[in-house]
């Protein structure tokens, strides 16, 4: 058994010294200079500024830009650091609502979301992922379904055609990989970017 | 469900099933100490290490010295991971200024760590320095699991050697597993993630201003090096609190996808590199073929039951299945194939949140870890579990004609019969007795974040997923208080280690054994009946083990559901 001590502490070292220091550190170098925007985050810039990452959702409330999905990220209350308060979209705390298919919360929840989106688009079906929260609390992505039920409004908001507004979904919609892989998908952020653009020209 | 969503699960399969070949073609060769293609650059690498830390690659140990360097291993592995915790404060790799983690939770996350099982009660983006995901986090990633595949070859030497005292050399298995086997898959994999869009960097947090002008704290760090291992190894402990459903730890369908490859590939793979070293591969495809059947009809449940949502989803009319706690680029499919994949493997990753799961969706991922997690299960573990209940069955396939028992070539008898029971029965100990104190202890039951069954099913959950050593959660139960760091942590410890030293047991005694050539009486274990046998021994252990609780938990919500009753 004494003879095992020996590799027990040098191998762990060793090993340690490379997987956890040596593949690591070599990788973030090797990443960053392959591809640096994805290693920094896939941020977006915008006049100098970083207005978000294009991978990481944000909240929107304001009428002219397309929302994202309800989020369940919370902070810790800046007035009893013990508790939590809400957070949408707090990009250094991710996490979901964790409510159960029984949940009465939940319940509550959805019928007033969809109470509230029924009377700002009567015609339309309310689209199941505008009134659920995601896992992560951070999902950039709306489904095609859920950004057409918007257009009315922000068409509104903005002034601008149906039509117009309908084309910048459609031109900002990204189908599955190859046909097959992930679901139908639009990032918010993208979509109010192009519409900021459009608006601006 | 969608023919599209059924296109998506049956390509998973094949991509799998294609690759258990070669790959259990190149483990064969790495643990057989072959030559491969790496060895011109890893060869002497090698021999540096084994020089400095005095191992004699020669040398083959007895079962008992390799339990105990096994042993011993954890114990250096559990002290890096705490120190690193508790230090991190005073320590480099630091730029967003995190403060020690406390002591139950350090001793939670290594104990963690060491076990494979990957629990998250820290929050990763709130709690851990960069130092630590790395020196903590990522290196056990890859020794436990290298430790666990380590001692699936040490088992599956005992059928294949015979006459014999020795079952290898556990530090010459572990090095050559992270040297050759999880190392320069990692490098390849690290950067297609990267490429996919996953962050690596050891930059500060960004602080971006949104469109609506609000200010946005986003969370990078080096994500990609340490989610390759920690699907690769069936580790499961995310970067990041919401683990592969956050946008960074999995941005995108084609990174879901081969994250969810790379939790079954290693394991399948080792049903191969079991027939070939007993000398007959389709014994390691006859395994692959129990797996299969299995999680077929796992996927099939859980699939079936988030498309269909719930009632309450129902009964306003929103229809495309539950959404609750999924993210739009995976959607129910990729949500639903996900949850089982890492339940069956002992991975524990989540792309969705377990927790908001229907209450047979939810059923599924508590019944594959319940089973042992054997449907091709943890890197190494899902092979010596699965090797105690291909022994249990073939004991009563014995019993059935009233010959003696054997399994290619080698004769099953009392000590190892009773071995595997020990390990068997040491799961519904931890998961059924742990449970039970705490419903009745009212500090546990605070930490329930749903009322009703569903707060049943989180703690029962929670001790399944730790005994199983799984890691993922319904995450909604407040797992870090004093109570669950340590009752937890003792369910990852016995879950761990009182399955190791019994398939160790069951090596050391079987490649002592003399090999009998097969004759016409010996019970053939390439065909349906033995599929059919070792299914069904499967599905009754487990099923009368925990039938019971899981009518009072995810049955009864079901049936609350379908009633109208909300909690």
């Amino acid at each position: 058994m004494f003879r095992e001590i020996r590799p027990a502490i040098v191998l762990l070292l060793v090993l340690t010294a490379i997987t956890g220091l040596a593949y690591p550190l070599a990788m973030t170098a090797i990443a960053e200079a392959l591809f640096p925007v994805q290693a920094q985050g896939s941020l977006i810039g915008k006049d100098g500024k970083v207005v978000g990452s294009a991978l990481i959702g944000q909240e929107f409330k304001d009428d002219k830009y397309f929302h994202g999905r309800p989020s369940a990220t919370s902070a810790p209350d800046p007035s009893e650091s013990t508790k939590t308060v809400p957070a949408p979209y707090n990009a250094a705390n991710s996490g979901g609502s964790n409510l159960g298919p029984t949940s009465k919360a939940l319940a509550d929840r959805l019928k007033e979301d969809v109470d509230k989106l029924k009377a700002e688009n009567p015609n339309a079906d309310v689209p199941v992922d505008l009134v659920t929260t995601s896992a992560s609390g951070l999902d950039p992505n709306i489904s095609p379904e859920a950004a057409q039920f918007q257009v009315p409004r922000v068409a509104k908001a903005r002034n601008l055609p149906e039509e117009a507004v309908k084309q910048l979904v459609a031109a900002n919609t990204e189908g599955r990989l190859l046909g097959l892989l992930g679901e139908p998908r639009v990032n918010v952020l993208a979509l109010n970017l192009a519409l900021d653009r459009a608006a601006a020209k | 469900m969608t023919m599209i969503g059924w296109f998506q699960i049956i390509l998973f399969c094949v991509v799998i099933v294609a690759l258990t070949k070669p790959l259990g073609w190149y483990m064969t060769r790495v643990f057989g100490g072959e030559r491969t293609f790496l060895s011109p650059l890893l060869r002497p690498i090698e021999a540096g290490i084994y020089r400095i830390s005095g191992v004699d690659e020669r040398r083959e140990q007895h079962w008992l010295t390799y339990t105990i360097a096994v042993l011993l291993f954890h114990v250096g592995g559990f002290l890096v991971i705490y120190g690193v915790m508790r230090l991190q404060a005073a320590l480099p790799f630091n730029p967003v200024g995190q403060g020690a983690v406390a002591e139950d939770l350090s001793f939670n996350t290594a104990m963690s760590f060491i076990t494979n099982t990957n629990w998250q009660n820290y929050g990763g983006e709130s709690t851990l320095s960069y130092l630590t995901q790395m020196v903590g986090l990522t290196h056990q990633n890859f020794l436990s699991a290298a430790t666990g595949i380590a001692l699936a070859m040490a088992l599956i030497r005992g059928f294949s050697r015979a006459s014999v005292r020795t079952v290898g050399n556990f530090w010459v298995d572990v090095t050559r597993c992270t040297l050759y086997v999880l190392l320069p898959i990692c490098v390849v994999y690290t950067l297609f993630l990267v490429w996919q869009g996953m962050p690596q960097t050891l930059g500060d947090y960004v602080e971006a201003t949104t469109l609506e002008g609000a200010k946005q704290t986003i969370a990078v760090g080096p994500v990609a090096s340490q989610v390759a291992i920690k699907m690769l190894g069936t580790n499961g402990g995310g970067f990041f609190n919401a683990n592969a459903a956050h946008p960074f730890e999995n941005p995108t369908a084609l990174s879901n996808f081969v994250q969810m490859l790379s939790i079954f590939t290693l394991g399948a793979a080792l049903t191969n590199v079991f027939g070939r070293m007993v000398g007959n591969q389709r014994q390691g495809w006859a395994i692959l073929s129990v797996m299969g059947v299995l999680f077929l009809a796992g996927v099939a449940v859980t699939y079936w039951a988030e498309a269909n949502g719930t009632s309450t989803l129902q009964a306003l009319g929103l229809t495309g299945g539950n959404m609750e706690g999924k993210e739009v680029r995976f959607g129910i499919v990729a949500s639903s194939l996900f949850a089982v994949i890492t339940t069956a493997a002992s991975c524990g990753a989540v792309n969705a949140m377990h927790d908001s799961f229907t209450a047979l969706g939810g059923m599924i991922p508590l019944i594959n870890i319940e089973l042992g997690e054997i449907i091709v299960g943890g890197v190494g573990a899902g092979m010596y579990g699965m090797l105690l209940f291909v022994i249990l069955a073939i004991f009563v396939a014995g019993l059935m004609v009233g010959r003696t028992p054997e399994y290619v070539g080698k004769k099953i008898e009392a000590r190892e019969v009773k071995m595997a029971m020990l390990a068997i029965l040491v799961l519904p100990l931890m998961i059924l007795g742990w449970t039970a104190v705490a419903v009745v202890y009212p500090a546990a039951v605070a930490s329930m974040a749903n009322a009703g069954p569903h707060g049943f099913t989180e703690v029962l959950y929670a001790y399944t997923s730790a005994a199983g050593n799984n890691g993922s959660a319904f995450a909604g139960l407040t797992g870090n208080t004093f109570f669950y760091n340590l009752t937890l942590a003792s369910a990852m410890f016995v879950g761990r280690f009182f399955m190791i030293v019994p398939a160790m047991a069951i090596a050391g005694s079987l490649a002592a054994k003399k090999s009998i050539p097969p004759s016409l009486g010996t019970f053939p274990t390439t065909g349906g009946l033995f599929i059919g046998l070792v299914v069904g021994v499967i599905l009754i252990i487990g099923g009368l083990t925990f039938f019971p609780a899981l009518a009072l938990g995810p049955i009864v919500e079901h049936l609350a559901m379908n009633a109208g009753n909300l909690f």
